[in-house]
């Protein structure tokens, strides 16, 4: 028998190797699920699940959603701009008014670091972190994690080279934590100004030159360029930023003959990643990426419920 | 914790080959032949009879029976109720149930769950047109309106006795033994 040791899922920096191991191996199983015709299982049948989401979301909204519905759970969606925030009410509140309705499981997204710490030190439910602001965003590392293992068979060993808006990723904070336990060798790119200082000392190797980050990579994952978190210009246009980080055809080729390319989504098609790279079967596995963002997410919805024996 | 200290052989290998040989042929009787037959093995026991089987049944009929692998974690009727939880395995049916007769296999059929959510599970997959089920080890104890209809060998047993069918594919060697609490 096996046993989640934890009652949430906040970020990567605080998983074992054996945890990430138990949840990517369980996600597995839980793949062929979306293969059948009734994509259901009966197996949280009578929990409920609140996606409690402060900033805008597609994927990791309905993958949740899917996940939860995929498993017989009850999922309740609840978005900042239509709920009592927009009537001033505080995290706090709006935390325990949830938890009174005796949710079993609280997904939460929010802008700030830290939310969804606050959040489980409120409330006895799990909690499960869909990103909170710059901090880390765990269930895209564990998914990004499940497509490197299928693509390349392991993940110890690979060269994983991270480019871009590294000040403003949490997409990039958790797979730097991940995949550096996991035994891969990180690289990372982007302008001087996207480079969090000090971020060597998360034991990753920066380059201010994609040129310099990306040969001989088994990886390549490209991040988005986030507007919406710059209150400055960072850099002087996004033609420019396209000019020096753009992943196209070219410089492509100075990674490995079998490198697969990454992108969290959603695309800035000529911005960060050329749209005949981001489009190509051959080494593009962003589809893949969703396709396995439920089954992980199914994994720790699975793993986290439960009786307290 | 209780131990279990004594143990008993009840089937050795070449009991467990006469069982499956039996029960190959019973299949074959029961159903006519193999049209529209097809085996799905409960892991983990069940998946290496289903396999055995597969390869009796074939020989026999000249032609391949289909096998499927089925986990049945995800339907246990005591999910809920645990935070432990056993390692999931992978289902695996590669083909489409509707219509066919479905032979369920197990090792040791005990309090009947076991088949209860693997039941619910198969027509998960598509309306078979008959589910039949084959054992190797009837230990009694039911707690279902279940029974089987191919068993190795009928063993009553005590509560208090645990029943494990070793397999060579799974624990290097072939026999049933019974483990007893003293």
């Amino acid at each position: 028998m096996m046993k989640l040791g934890k009652k949430d899922i906040l970020g990567i920096q605080d998983m074992t190797v054996d945890e990430i191991n138990l949840i990517l191996d369980t996600a597995e199983s839980f793949l062929e699920i979306s293969t059948r015709d009734i994509k259901k299982v009966p197996t949280l049948r009578g929990k409920s699940v609140i996606n409690l989401f402060y900033e805008a979301s597609t994927r990791t909204r309905t993958s949740f959603e899917i996940a939860g519905k995929r498993l017989s759970a009850d999922t309740i969606n609840i978005s900042a701009s239509t709920s009592s925030v927009v009537k001033g009410e505080t995290l706090m509140d709006t935390a325990r008014t949830l938890e009174a309705m005796n949710p079993d499981i609280i997904v939460i997204r929010h802008s700030a670091a830290g939310a969804p710490h606050l959040l489980a030190s409120l409330v006895s439910q799990s909690i499960i972190n869909a990103g909170d602001g710059a901090h880390e965003h765990p269930t895209q590392a564990l998914l990004d994690m499940m497509t490197i293992k299928e693509k390349k068979g392991k993940i110890a060993g690979l060269k994983v080279a991270i480019v871009g808006d590294i000040l403003h990723s949490r997409v990039a904070r958790s797979n730097i934590y991940g995949l550096s336990k996991m035994g891969a060798q990180v690289v990372i790119a982007g302008p001087a100004t996207m480079l969090p200082r000090d971020i060597e000392r998360m034991g990753v190797k920066a380059y201010t030159k994609l040129e310099n980050a990306i040969p001989d990579a088994d990886v390549i994952m490209m991040l988005r360029i986030q507007l919406e978190r710059q209150k400055q210009n960072i850099f002087p246009s996004l033609r420019e930023y396209a000019q020096h980080y753009c992943l196209n055809r070219k410089n492509i080729k100075l990674a490995k003959n079998d490198v697969i390319v990454m992108h969290p989504g959603p695309i800035n098609r000529g911005v960060e990643i050329s749209p005949d790279i981001a489009d190509d079967p051959a080494c593009s596995v962003i589809l893949d990426q969703v396709n396995k963002g439920v089954a992980v997410r199914m994994a720790l919805l699975y793993l986290l419920t439960g009786g307290n024996e | 914790m209780t131990q279990k200290t004594s143990s008993k052989i009840v089937m050795d290998s070449d009991g467990i080959e006469r069982c499956l040989t039996r029960i190959a042929y019973e299949i074959l009787e029961k159903n006519k032949g193999m049209d529209d037959l097809v085996l799905v093995g409960i892991r983990t026991g069940g998946i290496y009879l289903a396999e055995r089987l597969q390869k009796k049944i074939s020989a026999i009929e000249n032609k391949t029976i289909p096998l499927g692998i089925l986990d049945i974690t995800l339907y246990r009727d005591d999910i809920a109720k645990s935070s432990k939880k056993a390692p999931l395995g992978k289902t695996n049916i590669p083909f489409d149930l509707t219509d066919k007769k479905v032979i369920l296999l197990d090792d040791v059929l005990f309090t009947g769950r076991t088949i209860r959510a693997a039941m619910d599970a198969l027509i998960d997959f598509g309306r078979p047109k008959m589910i039949q089920l084959a054992v190797l080890i009837d230990r009694g104890h039911r707690e279902l309106p279940i029974r089987a209809d191919y068993v190795g060998k009928n063993l009553p047993s005590s509560l208090w006795e645990a029943v494990s069918v070793n397999l060579l594919e799974k624990n290097g060697k072939d026999e049933v033994v019974i483990l007893e609490e003293t």
